[in-house]
């Protein structure tokens, strides 16, 4: 069967024709649907930056290769219709945007991608009830959600609040970038419940983390190791642990 | 404005800024996309209209003043504002840029032919009717325009939304003034200046031109030799204005200008909200405004101004469009007395307007809210000057400025305390947002302080729109331009929240409409 996402030999580069630097290069990865697939590596391997090709980030050139979510090219979609077809990413820094409240911009949001897809739009009393449920489950206080999105939040809340938007917004494929970090031991196990309440045959994740510990929570069908812009190694949930003990020199020696 | 010693000047300009040089090479190319379509309240009215001779002279002012019936003392009053027009020149220090104005290629008085007032609202002509509802305007309100006694009542109460009675200014001329029994139960007065003469003439003749002097400056003076007609009310002692009141002027005919003039008193403890929103059809040529408008409020009143202005700002070469050169003051004349001012600034080619307070009375407070948006073209030198006069008199002052497109925007204010005004305070906060890289915003803040325990304070931002914000919304499927509006609207929250709840969503959408085309 084919995979939900499929990425096959992709590259990319940042920056100006003349200084374009290649981050991405032949990075192929397949992730079906109902799985959940873990991508470690180290600093600057270029794992946010696939997570910015595969939304639509402006400032990145696709130079080679091919992305496709159900079969669909999404390389050339804008990024509100990436996320329309389910796309989502959870920011490794997520953005403030001063005098927009919270609610606001996910009722937005989720209105948005309704309208995209042909659907109807939220009743105000289904979206109160909806997100009271939600922030209930990640422990958000509803004073919270009133405040503008992201001022002043502090690093783990901002981790928690993108969270509260994936569960409000349920789509499709879900990339994580680093949302573990930044989240103190019982708001972690709560960010983890959260995710694996998502998990369900119909969704693929890509989970972008440096540690271990968030794995222990978010059990992976398939841990890849990115570096120099692609996937060197591809393994089972232990090769997380034994990156863990021995290092990347350790793995990637043997993998070169 | 005149500004003398202790005066301090800075100024943001948008090249200053760092951007990232992917969102602008768009923002330039889509602004050159701007296209006059975005103004939906572009259609004009065919319809009999009478003029004055065009162009401007005794001759002329003779013909307004006779063609609305004007006791003596106001033809004289217009005659001499003429006189002194005459010596005075065109102020240049603004940050506006407009071809020489020929003031005898203008009729200064143009009325809907069947006549200046109608007895009913029947007698109106269908195609006025029609062009207000066009703009939304509900004049046609059954139960009011049927005049059925009790109707009004009855309709009003079954209704959850605020009322709003409306004053209809077509060209020269009110048409039409709704819920006006029902105004009157309370002792307001909330009719045209010209039938307000007639009825009203020991009010007007006591306030007229005591906040805007005649002489005040060149277009002020313009207005008092030619105003047409415009907005009068009086609350009386006491009373607080059952409904927000509200005027809405449109400009139909052709190379004419429009010379309001608008006159609000709030007498001792009495309290007001008005309401003024314009619109104009699309001509190629440049059409004139120049508006006076004069607030009153004595001993413990108060009266809040809001204007949501979306005149036609030109096409994306700068041709046509109004030109919007108007002077508003409101008196603070009474002890604790307060005026504040909303302002959602979205059209017009050149706007030239500083609403501002004169802070007399003791402890009277003066405000300014302000949202200016510059698309194509457009220019704006707006602002306002906060003169304080009494002791502990308080001001506060947040302007909001956005720039797209190649267009300027500016923010000039003036704070100036009087020796006499001890403890007094001031607040301002000038934000400027810039989307692109061919636009210009400059905050320029004077600030006159004759008086040591004054407290001052003054804030200036200017920011570029996002591209980090702009994609976090796109990623969670927020369309580009409503991201750009949304954004926009977070940058205004503080001002939006002063506008009464239904002009604040007809503001935002506008916001949207205008700065169409701004990125992309
Ligand atoms: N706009 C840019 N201009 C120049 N270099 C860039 C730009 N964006 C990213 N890079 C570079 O691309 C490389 C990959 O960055 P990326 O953020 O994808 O790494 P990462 O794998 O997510 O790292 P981390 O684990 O630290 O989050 C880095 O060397 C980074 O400096
Ligand atoms: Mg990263």
């Amino acid at each position: 069967m084919r995979p939900m996402l499929k990425i096959t030999d992709l590259s990319a580069a940042v920056g100006e024709d003349s200084e374009a630097k290649t981050i991405l290069n032949g990075l192929s990865l397949d992730v079906p649907a109902g799985e959940v697939h873990a991508i470690m590596g180290p600093n600057g391997a270029g794992k946010s930056t696939l997570s910015y090709v595969l939304t639509g980030r402006s400032g990145y050139e696709v130079t080679g290769g091919s992305a496709t979510l159900n079969g669909e090219n999404v390389l050339d979609m804008d990024p509100e219709t990436r996320a329309a077809k389910g796309m989502f990413l959870s920011f490794q820094y997520p953005v403030e945007i001063p005098g927009v409240p919270v609610m606001t911009f996910v009722r937005t949001a989720m209105n948005a991608q309704r309208k995209a897809r042909g659907e109807d739009e939220i009743s105000a009393p289904d979206f109160i009830k909806k997100s009271r449920d939600v922030a209930k489950t990640l422990n958000l206080d509803a004073e919270m959600l009133k405040r503008p999105v992201n001022v002043g939040f502090s690093g783990g809340e901002k981790k928690r609040l993108e969270i509260y938007q994936m569960m409000m917004l349920e789509p499709k494929f879900l990339i994580l970038d680093e949302t573990d970090s930044g989240l103190d031991i019982d708001a972690l196990k709560t960010v983890a419940d959260g995710v694996n309440a998502m998990r369900d045959p119909s969704r693929g994740m890509l989970v972008i983390t440096h540690y271990q510990r968030l794995l222990d929570y978010i059990k992976p069908d398939k841990v890849h190791v990115l570096a120099k812009g692609r996937i060197i190694k591809t393994g089972e949930a232990d090769l997380a642990l034994r990156l863990e003990k021995e290092g990347y020199d350790g793995v990637l020696g043997e993998a070169a | 404005m005149d500004c003398c010693g202790g005066t301090t000047e800075h100024e943001d300009d948008c090249g200053e800024v760092k951007v990232k040089d992917s969102i602008d090479a768009k923002t330039v190319e889509a602004a050159k996309a701007l296209e006059s379509e975005n103004y939906s309240a572009g259609f004009s009215t065919t319809i009999e209209t009478d003029f004055a001779p065009k162009g401007l002279s005794e001759d002329t002012i003779r013909y307004i003043s006779a063609a609305k019936n004007e006791p003596e003392w106001l033809l004289e009053w217009r005659l001499k504002a003429y006189e002194r027009w005459l010596t005075m020149e065109e102020p240049s220090w603004a940050m506006v840029r407009y071809p020489k104005i020929d003031y005898q290629g203008y009729y200064y008085y143009a009325a809907p032919k069947a006549g200046a007032k109608y007895a009913s609202i029947d007698d109106v002509p269908k195609e006025i009717l029609e062009t207000y509802e066009k703009l939304g305007i509900p004049l046609r309100e059954a139960e009011v325009l049927l005049g059925v006694e009790g109707a009004v009542e009855t309709a009003a109460e079954g209704r959850e939304k605020p009322r709003v009675a409306v004053d209809a200014v077509f060209d020269s001329v009110s048409v039409a003034t709704t819920f006006r029994k029902e105004l009157q139960k309370a002792g307001v007065i909330f009719m045209s200046i010209s039938e307000a003469v007639h009825e009203y003439p020991d009010l007007v003749k006591k306030y007229l031109g005591t906040v805007v002097p005649q002489s005040d400056n060149f277009f002020a003076t313009l207005n008092s030799a030619v105003f047409s007609d415009g907005t009068f009310v009086y609350i009386p002692k006491g009373v607080r204005c059952p409904m927000e009141l509200s005027t809405y002027f449109r400009m139909n005919a052709e190379n004419t200008g429009q010379f309001e003039r608008t006159l609000i008193i709030a007498d001792e403890a009495a309290y007001v909200s008005y309401l003024e929103g314009c619109t104009a059809p699309m001509r190629d040529e440049n059409q004139l405004h120049a508006a006076v408008v004069e607030l009153v409020a004595l001993e413990d009143a108060e009266i809040k101004y809001s204007t949501v202005q979306n005149w036609w700002p030109g096409d994306e070469d700068g041709k046509g469009g109004i030109f919007n050169f108007v002077t508003k003051r409101g008196d603070c004349r009474g002890d604790r007395s307060k005026i504040s001012w909303t302002q959602v600034e979205t059209g017009s080619a050149v706007t030239w307007k500083y609403p501002s307070c004169i802070l007399r009375g003791d402890d009277s407070v003066g405000e300014f809210y302000s949202i200016a948006v510059t698309n194509g073209r457009q220019q704006a030198d707006t602002g306002t000057k906060m003169i304080h006069l009494g002791k502990r008199t308080k001001s506060r002052i947040i302007s909001k400025g956005i720039s797209a497109g190649k267009s300027d925007n500016t923010y000039r204010g003036l704070v100036s305390v009087n020796r006499k005004a001890v403890n007094a305070r001031n607040f301002t906060q000038c934000d400027s947002l810039l989307i692109g890289d061919k636009c210009g915003a400059h905050t320029i803040p004077y600030v006159e302080n004759r008086c040591a325990s004054a407290q001052l304070e003054h804030e200036a931002t200017t920011t570029k729109l996002s591209e980090d914000q702009l994609f976090y919304a796109r990623q969670r499927g927020i369309a580009e331009e409503d991201a750009v509006a949304l954004l926009v609207n977070g940058f205004v929250r503080d001002v939006l929240q002063h506008l009464p709840m239904e002009f604040a969503v007809e503001a935002q959408s506008l916001l949207k409409v205008s700065l169409e085309g701004s990125v992309g």
